[in-house]
C-alpha cells in the first residue's frame, strides 16, 4: 500500500488536497492509527486513566508495551513478508529462551550486562539458525518446523531456568522500566529497531529482495535475488529481535518466566495483519504495526477498564483479528 | 508397491518399534490393564488427529484444534452435564461455526493459519467464560463408556482402531471421501466439474468441528472434570500424528488409519518418556524432537521414491 | 483414415450454436463476432497462434465463461448466456479435456472419473467406475496396461494425458456428445497419438462431434472434416477440410514472416566468438550467437533453460557481474511481480549492478527506466504506475529489459514471446539480433517455429535430450519437425 501509494504522479496544486486524502486512506496502517486513536479515547472515558497522570500516563504505559508487542512484530512482519506459509510460531519460545539464559547468566551482576545482551541476541541467532536449518535443509513446511522448534526451545528454557526467578541487574532493570524525556526507553529502542526495519524495507537492496521473494518465490529467482540468503536473512532476523525482546521484556517486568512469550505467539502475527501488511506477502509496512501495538494494548485496557474478564478479551481478540484478516482480503480482491 | 503403502509402512513400523522398547523395558506392560495404561488418551488423541486431518486434507491447517477441544470439554463438564439439551445445543453450534469458518476462508480466500490461530482465542475466551477455573464433571454415561472394560482388548486400543476403519471407509472409499481429497488435489479440477468446493470445505470443516467435539467429549470421560486449558497440546500433537501418519500438508495426501497409528505412537511416546524417567521438562521437547525426526526420515523415503 | 463428414448440412440440430459472440476481461477483447455451430458428427480443427482465442473459446464452449455479447444455444435450447451455462453444456453431453492436465495426482484413476461424473449411481461405485475407465481406456489405447486403481502422480506424463481423455469419453448418464480436445497429443507419442485420431474417426462416426485444437498441423488435417482458423480473438476461416492446404491454412493464421532473405545474410556474414557455454546433455554456445531451442512442448527445453540459469547463478549471493539473465516466458508464473511498478520490476536484476551500497541508487534506477522506456518503447507515460496496467507484450518488454540492462554475457530466454503481438515481436526481433552482435549469447527456447528460423544453431529437443543440433541452411521447419519425431519413428 504505501509503496502505491508513494509511486502516483505528481499532484498538481488544485488536487492538492484531494490527493493527500487519497493518498492517506490508501495507506493500510491509517485504519489501524484510526481504529488505535478511538480506542485510547473509549479507555479514557472509561477511567482506565484513572489516578493522578490521567491521559498522559495511559499513554506512556501503552506505549511502553506497545513496544515490546512492535519488536517481535517487526521480526514476523519480515518472515510473512516472504509470501504464504511463512511465519514463524517459535517467538514465544526463543523469546522465554533468550530471557531465561541472558537473566541466568547476568546473576543479577550489574556488570555483566552487556555479555548478558550479547547472550540474548546470540540465542536467538542460535534459534534462528536451527529454524533456518529445518526450513531450507529438512525442507518442512516454516510452520511446522518453527512449531517443533518452538517445543525444544520452549523445554530448554525450563531446563535452564528451573523454576528459579533470577533478577535482572538493578541497572538494566532502571533502564528497561525508565524513560528518557518523558518517554519510555523500552519504545525508543523499539523505535530504533523499527527506523532500521523501515530503512531496509523501503531503502535498501535488500529489502527489495524480501518483497520480490515474497510475490513470487520463483520469479525472484530468476530475476536474480539470492532467495535463500533472503530466507536466511529474514529467518536468523526475526529469531534475534525475538531474542533482544525477549531480554528486553524480562529485565522490564523483574525477571524472566517461562510463560512469558505466550501472548506473543498471537500478538506478532495479529499486529502484522491490523497493520495492514498483506499476509499473502510481498506488501509490508512498519508504521503499521506500531499502531496495531497500540491498538491491542488500548483494547485490552479498554476492556479491562470496562470490568470484563479475560474470557471476554480473549474471544474479542480473536474476533476482531479474524474480521480484520476477513476484510482485508476484500480489499486485495477490489485492486 | 505402490506410494500409498510405502507411505503406511513408517507409522507402523515406528509404533511397533516404540512398543517393542516399551514391553523390553518394562515387561509388565504387556497385559490388558498395562495397554490401558499406555495408551490411556489415545482416544481424545486419535479423535483430534483425526479432525486435523479434515482439514489438512483439502489443504488447509488448523491451530486452533487444541482451544477447540478445551472449549468442548469445558462445555461437556458443565452443560451436558447439567442440562444436556443446552450443552449438545452449544456443540451443534460449534460445529456449524467450523463449517462456517471453512466457509468464509475458502470464499474470502483467507489464510487458514491466521484465522485459526484468530479462533483459538475465541474458543479460548469461551472456555474461559464457562470454565473459570478447573472443575466440572463427567455425564455418567460417558465415563461409563471410556472407562468400560470390553473383553481381550481395553477400549484405549479398540475405539482408535474403530475411528480409523470408519474414517478409512468413509475418506478412501466414499464418492464424498473422493471429492473431500479431490479439493486438496487439484480444487480446479473439482470446481471444473461442477461441484461447489466452497460447499465441500465447509463440509470437510464441520467434520473436523465434530471429531473435535468427540475428542473433548472423551477426554472429560477419561479425566472426568475440566479446565480452559486442558487440551492445549492437541494443536500440535494432532498435526504431529497426521504427518507421523504418512499425511502430506498439502496435495490431499492423507491416511486416517496412518493419523489414528501417529496418534498411537504418539500417546505412546509420552508414556515411553515417563518409563524412561526423562523429567517432564524434556517432555514437550521430545515430542518436537520426535516431529522433527519423523519428518527426517520421511525425507530420506521421498529422496529415494524420487531416485527409485 | 477415412473421416465422417454425413453429419454436415443434414439438417440436424447443432450441439452447440454460438451466435455473434465477444468476451471481454476489462480493455481487453479475447473473442469478438464469433460465429460457430457445431453439428453432431463433425470433427472441427481449431487452429490459431499463441493468444488467438482458442482456449477463451472452448471456455465459452463448455460454458466456465459466460460470454459478454452474444448468444450460445445447446442443442437448439433458448439463447441466454449466463451462469447456468456450464450446467447446460454438461447435460447437453459436452467435455472438455484441458491442455493443463486436470486431473488430481492424489486420487487414483477410478477415482478421477467420479469427479466429472455427477450423478453416479451409490451402489458398487467403484467396481463400475473401474470397469467404465476401464473400457474406456481400452476402447481408445489398446493394450494400455494402465490399472484403474493406480494412483495419478504415479503415471507417467503421456499415461496421465491417456487417462485423463479415456474419462472425457467414458460412458455415463450423459453420454459424451462433443468432446473438446485441447492439444490431446502434446506428450504422447506417434503411435498411442494415432490410436486416438483414430477413435476420433470412429467416434464421429457414431454421431459425436468433436472439438481438435492443436499446433500440428499434420493431425489436424489428418482428423479433422472442417476446419476454424482463429486469430486475434476472430475466426478468420471456417471451411471444409478439403478446401485447405498446408500452406493456405499457414497463410490464413497469418504467420510473422521473417524476412528471410534478411536473416539469411545476417548468418552468413555472422561471425561467432569463442564458446561460453557448454552443457553436461551436449548443449554449447559461442559469444555472440542466438541459439534456439526447438522441438515438441514438454520435451525439456523449460529444464533444460532453468538448469542452465541455475547452475551459473546463485541462491546464496547477487554479484556484480552476473553470468547469465533469465526472460520468462510464463510471465505470471516466472517473471511479473504483480505488487509493483513498472520501474521496480525493471530494476530488480540490475538492482546490485547499479546501485554502489546497500541502500537503491534511486537516481540511477530512474536513469534506467527512462532508458528502457525509450529504447524499449513501453506504452506508458508513467514508469510508476503498476506493471499490471500494461498489456500482456508491454509486460513482456519490461521483463526483455530487465534482462537486458544487465551486463551479463549470456541471456536465457524461455518462449518469451507468449501472448506477444506482431509488432512487439518485430521489434524484440530486432533488438535480440543488435545485442547479438554485440557480443551477447542467447538461448531461446520457443513452441513458434517462425521464431526458431531466426537462431544462428538450432539444438532439438525429444524425451528431455538433444536429438539433433542444427546449423546454417539446415534449419528449416522440416527438418526441426524431423527431428522432433525421429526416434518414436525409429521405435518399433
Amino acid at each position: 500500500m504505501t509503496m502505491t501509494a508513494k509511486n502516483n504522479a505528481v499532484p498538481t496544486p488544485k488536487q492538492g488536497v484531494k490527493y493527500l486524502l487519497g493518498a492517506l486512506s490508501r495507506k493500510a496502517w491509517i485504519w489501524a492509527y484510526l481504529a488505535a486513536g478511538a480506542t485510547y479515547v473509549a479507555a479514557i472515558l472509561a477511567g482506565s486513566g484513572g489516578g493522578g497522570g490521567g491521559i498522559w500516563s495511559l499513554l506512556y504505559v501503552a506505549f511502553t508495551f506497545a513496544s515490546f508487542a512492535v519488536m517481535v512484530g517487526i521480526g514476523q512482519m519480515f518472515v510473512v513478508t516472504l509470501g504464504p506459509g511463512n511465519v514463524d510460531l517459535s517467538i514465544p519460545a526463543t523469546m522465554t529462551l533468550a530471557g531465561t539464559v541472558a537473566l541466568k547468566f547476568m546473576a543479577s551482576d550489574g556488570a555483566l550486562v552487556v555479555p548478558g545482551l550479547l547472550i540474548a541476541i546470540g540465542v536467538g541467532l542460535a534459534c534462528g539458525l536451527f529454524n533456518f536449518g529445518l526450513i531450507l535443509l529438512m525442507r518442512i513446511p516454516p510452520i511446522i518446523a518453527t512449531l517443533s522448534s518452538s517445543f525444544l526451545f520452549q523445554s530448554l528454557a525450563i531446563w535452564s531456568n528451573r523454576g528459579l526467578r533470577i533478577k535482572p541487574p538493578q541497572s538494566l532493570a532502571d533502564f528497561a522500566t525508565g524513560g528518557t524525556v518523558g518517554i519510555p526507553n523500552a519504545a525508543l529502542v523499539a523505535l530504533l529497531v523499527s527506523v532500521l526495519a523501515w530503512v531496509i524495507l523501503e531503502k535498501a537492496i535488500v529489502g527489495r529482495w524480501i518483497l520480490a521473494t515474497g510475490q513470487n518465490k520463483r520469479a525472484a529467482r530468476l530475476g536474480g535475488v539470492p532467495v535463500n540468503a533472503v530466507h536466511f536473512g529474514v529467518y536468523v532476523g526475526c529469531a534475534v529481535l525475538a531474542g533482544l525482546t525477549g531480554f528486553m521484556l524480562a529485565s522490564f517486568s523483574g525477571g524472566a518466566n517461562l510463560n512469558m512469550g505466550t501472548e506473543y505467539m498471537l500478538m506478532s502475527i495479529a499486529v502484522v495483519v491490523i497493520g495492514g501488511s498483506s499476509i499473502a506477502g510481498g506488501n509490508s509496512n512498519v508504521p503499521g504495526i506500531w499502531a496495531a501495538a497500540l491498538f491491542m494494548f488500548l483494547l485490552v485496557s479498554m476492556l479491562n477498564s470496562y470490568g470484563l474478564g479475560a474470557g471476554v478479551r480473549l474471544i474479542l481478540t480473536g474476533l476482531i483479528i479474524v474480521s480484520v484478516v476477513a476484510l482485508a482480503s476484500k480489499k486485495r480482491g477490489r485492486v | 508397491m505402490n506410494r500409498d503403502h510405502l507411505r503406511i509402512l513408517l507409522p507402523v513400523l515406528s509404533l511397533a518399534i516404540l512398543l517393542a522398547a516399551v514391553f523390553y523395558l518394562q515387561p509388565r506392560a504387556m497385559s490388558y490393564f498395562g495397554l490401558n495404561l499406555l495408551f490411556n488418551l489415545a482416544v481424545p488423541v486419535a479423535l483430534a488427529t483425526i479432525a486435523q486431518m479434515m482439514i489438512l486434507m483439502v489443504n488447509d491447517i488448523d491451530l486452533s484444534i487444541g482451544t477447540f477441544v478445551s472449549f468442548c470439554a469445558c462445555v461437556t463438564a458443565t452443560f451436558v452435564q447439567s442440562d444436556p439439551v443446552i450443552g449438545y445445543a452449544i456443540l451443534l453450534a460449534a460445529i456449524l461455526v467450523y463449517a462456517g469458518m471453512g466457509a468464509v476462508i475458502h470464499a474470502r480466500g483467507l489464510p487458514a493459519i491466521v484465522v485459526t490461530l484468530g479462533m483459538s482465542f475465541f474458543w479460548s475466551g469461551l472456555a474461559i467464560l464457562i470454565l473459570p477455573s478447573p472443575g466440572g464433571a463427567a455425564p455418567d454415561w460417558l465415563r461409563a463408556m471410556m472407562k468400560a472394560k470390553p473383553p481381550f482388548l481395553p477400549v484405549a486400543i479398540i475405539a482408535p482402531i474403530l475411528i480409523g476403519l470408519i474414517m478409512h471407509y468413509f475418506v478412501k472409499r466414499s464418492s464424498l471421501g473422493v471429492l473431500l481429497r479431490g479439493v486438496g488435489g487439484n480444487a480446479q479440477a473439482i470446481e471444473r466439474s461442477g461441484w461447489s468446493v466452497l460447499g465441500l470445505k465447509a463440509i470437510a470443516y464441520g467434520i473436523a468441528g465434530l471429531f473435535g467435539v468427540l475428542a473433548g467429549m472423551a477426554l472429560v470421560g477419561l479425566t472426568t472434570s475440566a479446565d480452559a486449558n486442558i487440551a492445549l497440546r492437541y494443536t500440535l500433537l494432532s498435526i504431529a500424528g497426521v504427518i507421523l501418519g504418512g499425511g502430506e500438508f498439502t496435495g490431499g495426501r492423507v491416511s486416517p488409519i496412518g493419523a489414528v497409528i501417529g496418534a498411537l505412537t504418539l500417546t505412546l511416546a509420552a508414556s515411553f518418556l515417563s518409563f524412561l524417567h526423562l523429567s517432564s521438562d524434556w517432555q514437550i521437547g521430545a515430542q518436537g524432537a520426535i516431529l522433527i525426526l519423523v519428518l527426517a526420515v520421511r525425507l530420506v523415503f521421498t529422496r529415494r521414491e524420487a531416485l527409485a | 483414415m477415412v473421416v465422417n463428414q454425413k453429419g454436415i448440412g443434414t439438417g440436424k440440430v447443432p450441439i452447440i450454436a454460438l451466435a455473434g459472440i465477444g468476451v471481454s476481461f476489462g480493455a481487453v477483447k479475447a473473442l469478438s463476432d464469433i460465429e460457430l455451430a457445431i453439428m453432431p458428427g463433425e470433427c472441427v480443427g481449431v487452429v490459431g497462434h499463441n493468444g488467438a482465442g482458442k482456449s477463451t473459446l472452448v471456455n465459452v464452449i463448455n460454458g466456465r465463461l459466460s460470454p459478454t455479447t452474444g448468444d450460445a444455444s445447446y442443442d437448439g435450447g433458448d439463447s441466454k448466456a449466463d451462469f447456468r451455462n456450464s450446467l447446460r453444456a454438461r447435460n447437453a453431453g459436452i467435455r472438455s479435456v484441458f491442455q493443463e492436465l486436470s486431473l488430481c495426482p492424489n486420487l487414483t484413476v477410478l477415482e478421477n472419473l467420479r469427479i466429472p461424473y455427477r450423478k453416479m449411481p451409490w451402489r458398487n461405485w467403484r467396481g463400475n467406475a473401474a470397469l467404465a475407465v476401464r473400457a474406456s481406456l481400452d476402447a481408445i489405447f489398446p493394450g494400455n496396461g494402465i490399472d484403474p486403481y493406480r494412483v495419478v502422480g504415479d503415471l507417467s506424463i503421456a499415461e496421465r494425458q491417456m487417462v485423463e481423455i479415456a474419462i472425457a469419453f467414458s460412458g455415463r448418464d450423459i453420454d459424451a456428445r462433443l468432446v473438446i480436445l485441447d492439444e490431446p497429443t502434446s506428450s504422447l507419442d506417434g503411435a498411442i497419438a494415432d490410436q486416438l485420431l483414430d477413435y476420433i474417426g470412429r467416434f464421429c462416426a457414431k454421431g459425436g462431434a468433436i472439438i481438435f485444437i492443436s499446433h500440428m498441423l499434420g493431425e489436424i488435417f489428418k482428423v479433422a472434416s472442417r476446419l476454424v482458423v482463429m486469430k486475434d480473438g476472430r475466426i478468420l476461416a471456417n471451411d471444409d477440410a478439403e478446401n485447405f492446404t498446408r500452406d493456405s491454412l499457414v497463410d490464413a493464421m497469418g504467420h510473422v514472416v521473417p524476412d528471410a532473405a534478411d536473416v539469411a545474410a545476417a548468418r552468413k556474414h555472422k561471425e561467432f566468438g569463442p564458446e561460453v557455454l557448454r552443457m553436461e546433455n551436449g548443449l554449447t554456445a559461442r559469444k555472440g550467437e542466438i541459439v534456439g531451442l526447438a522441438g515438441l512442448a514438454g520435451h525439456g527445453q523449460a529444464e533444460a533453460l532453468a538448469q542452465c540459469f541455475l547452475e551459473r547463478s546463485s541462491d546464496w549471493r547477487a554479484t556484480r557481474e552476473p553470468a547469465v539473465v533469465f526472460v520468462a516466458g510464463d510471465r505470471g508464473r516466472d517473471g511479473v511481480m504483480p505488487l509493483w511498478s513498472i520501474m521496480r520490476n525493471l530494476s530488480l536484476q540490475t538492482l546490485v549492478e547499479f546501485s554502489r551500497r546497500f541502500l537503491v541508487d534511486c537516481k540511477g534506477e530512474k536513469a534506467l527506466a527512462q532508458q528502457w522506456h525509450h529504447k524499449i518503447g513501453i506504452k506508458t507515460d508513467n514508469l510508476e504506475s503498476s506493471i499490471l496496467s500494461l498489456s500482456g507484450g508491454n509486460q513482456q518488454k519490461v521483463l526483455f529489459s530487465r534482462a537486458l540492462a544487465s551486463i551479463a554475457p549470456i541471456v536465457v530466454m524461455d518462449d518469451p514471446m507468449r501472448g506477444v503481438d506482431v509488432g512487439t515481436k518485430k521489434e524484440v526481433y530486432r533488438m535480440i539480433r543488435d545485442e547479438a552482435e554485440k557480443g551477447r549469447t542467447f538461448l531461446w527456447y520457443s513452441t513458434e517455429t517462425d521464431e526458431i528460423l531466426e537462431c544462428d544453431r538450432v539444438f532439438v529437443f525429444r524425451d528431455s535430450a538433444i536429438a539433433a543440433e542444427l546449423t546454417g541452411d539446415d534449419i528449416t521447419e522440416e527438418n526441426m519437425l524431423r527431428a522432433s519425431f525421429e526416434m518414436q519413428e525409429a521405435a518399433p
